[in-house]
């Protein structure tokens, strides 16, 4: 992927205030296609809140969101969304080829069903998360991991330049983890940008292409290895220098 | 006790008009709402369905006081007051079942305040809340037809915006679903069935129609066409069996569909071919073969778990 292209993602001077709070401030980030971005930070530190901006479900305060050099309300198609598996109503009697097609809903339109296009997108989607032989399968019946592949393969039908995550490890176990990761990177490898909050810092600091620690606003953004400072992470998540945690991440001997 | 050959002499018995009118529509309006009610059931919105079913009320009771159309005046006040709600509940100190709680109530008060103000106050009142078989006019029939055709063409269109939203609410907005709109549409499209529903069964027990059939399908099957297919059957043969019951046995005909459509549930709930209490305890029971594991795994997980140990050991 060439420097020169337009980024994937736009963020700049991004303000967001919840009931009151000013909960983001002065957000500016700008990711390429072919980057996995991790997004880490404390909870509360505002990387669901980015997510949502980046989305259009939340409303800026002030500040732009642009996707692929397009305002992202224009182009809202081309972002893929993979939500906590809570957000999703497993007890819905469907299959799994059903709900990767909710995925193209509104590209699909109005009073119209979906076309060979379509069918397509899914089982192309459905065999790039491995679950192409589960396609037929009730949702209530998968486990986690498979749970967490099937919201993938969601935001993948719609063919996105751009891939948000929002803790995919949470409550799954090695195995699965591992798989998504390599997922998650072959998909920035070809054709996309990849952008994942996380709370498995070590996990991130291995896979990313890139980091960005956030609280509030953005305290560092750069390769794994060029954020060897303690004092960034001690900032990020408002620890002593003592905190084991920053022997963990190998910052400090 | 009437058998059915009785029944059905009493139905083709041209003194006894009002009886395949109320049977056309109890049967029609089942169906309307087992389909509807579908949606209520898998988006867990009981209590919504609950509270329009009281809001259209004060609606129907102006409609009658005035002499106007029944079905537009509830249709008019359901939409109302699913509109205060989702004005009111954009307010976060109160959560939006309080809300529900206080308009819902408020709605029915003022239909017994306006209802009260017509003649033979308390006849109507009791037809209103229990539902009646005679005094259906036959306008009625054509009413409840169209509007039930309406309805169904409703869902028809919209019905993959309907499941998107009820699967997730802000992925859906997030690819610019209006899910608002959708959401008004859903309420109205209730409001609407109800309000078809009200002449035979009443005001009080028309919940059942729309949940209880939905409910015993759900129980049935995991695959959503197949529910909103069996739903309205469940709910039609109810109306048909309940209204055949009522009136061979001479007992109240709203009270008497609801309790058919609840022994179906509970049948569903004990015998359901999957999910049924009875599988259940058979399954408890078998004994497992030995080296073969029930739960069906991902050969996928499987492999690269057993890839991990591997390399790993």
């Amino acid at each position: 992927m060439s420097e020169s292209s337009t980024p994937a993602l736009t963020v700049s001077d991004l303000t967001v205030h919840l009931g009151g709070r000013r909960v983001l401030h002065d957000i500016d980030l700008s990711i390429e296609t072919g980057e996995f971005v991790g997004l880490i930070g404390p909870n509360g530190a505002g990387k669901t809140t980015l997510l949502r901006a980046i989305l259009g479900l939340t409303r800026l305060q002030s500040g732009r969101v642009a996707v692929d050099g397009t305002d992202a309300s224009q182009n809202r198609s081309l972002i893929g969304y993979v939500p906590q598996r809570h957000e999703f109503a497993w007890d819905f009697p469907i299959s799994v080829e059903d709900v990767v097609m909710t995925g193209r809903v509104r590209r699909i339109g109005w009073l119209r069903r979906p076309g060979l296009v379509d069918f397509d997108a899914v089982a192309e989607a459905l065999e790039r998360v491995h679950m192409d032989h589960l396609r037929t399968r009730p949702v209530g019946e998968l486990s986690g991991g498979q749970r967490q592949r099937v919201l993938v393969a969601r935001a993948l039908a719609l063919r996105p330049r751009l891939l948000l995550l929002d803790e995919p490890f949470t409550g799954l176990d090695m195995p699965t983890q591992e798989l998504l990761i390599d997922l998650f990177r072959e998909l920035s490898a070809e054709d996309k940008a990849v952008l994942m909050t996380t709370h498995d810092l070590v996990g991130a600091l291995h896979e990313c292409s890139r980091l960005c620690l956030i609280n509030r606003a953005i305290v560092a953004d750069g390769p794994p290895a060029a954020l060897d400072d303690p004092a960034v992470w001690m900032r990020t998540f408002d620890v002593k220098a003592t905190n084991p945690l920053l022997k963990t991440l190998g910052v400090v001997a | 006790m009437l058998s059915p050959l009785d029944f059905l002499k009493d139905l083709l018995n041209p003194d006894l008009g009002f009886l395949p009118k109320a049977l056309v529509i109890a049967v029609m309006s089942s169906i309307v709402c087992g389909v509807i009610g579908c949606y209520v059931v898998l988006r867990g919105m009981a209590f919504i369905g609950d509270a329009v079913a009281h809001a259209v009320f004060p609606g129907l009771a102006v409609a009658f006081v005035i002499q106007g159309n029944l079905v537009l005046g509830g249709a008019v006040a359901g939409v109302l007051t699913a509109i205060l709600v989702a004005v009111f509940s954009q307010n976060r100190r109160i959560k939006e079942d309080s809300i529900i709680g206080v308009f819902f109530v408020a709605a029915f008060a003022l239909g017994i305040v306006v209802i009260s103000r017509a003649p033979g106050y308390a006849g109507s009142l009791q037809q209103f809340l229990f539902g009646s078989i005679t005094g259906i006019p036959d306008e009625d029939i054509y009413t409840v037809a169209i509007t039930g055709m309406i309805l169904m063409l409703v869902v028809f269109l919209f019905h993959k915006e309907f499941v998107a939203v009820t699967l997730d609410r802000e992925t859906a907005r997030s690819t610019g679903v209006p899910v608002f709109a959708l959401d008004l549409v859903l309420y109205v499209m209730v409001a609407v069935a109800i309000v078809i529903s009200i002449q035979t069964i009443g005001n009080i027990l028309v919940l059942a129609l729309l949940i209880t059939p939905a409910a015993a399908a759900r129980l049935l099957t995991d695959r959503l066409g197949v529910m909103m297919l069996l739903a309205p059957v469940i709910g039609g043969s109810s109306a048909l069996l309940g209204l055949y019951l009522s009136w061979s046995l001479d007992l109240p005909v709203g009270g008497v569909i609801v309790l058919v459509a609840t022994a179906v549930f509970l049948i569903a709930w004990f015998f359901a071919p999957r999910h049924g209490l009875l599988m259940a305890y058979l399954r408890r029971r078998a004994v497992p073969i030995e080296g073969e594991s029930d739960d069906e795994r991902d050969p996928l997980t499987d492999a690269s778990a057993r890839d991990l140990i591997g390399t790993r050991s």
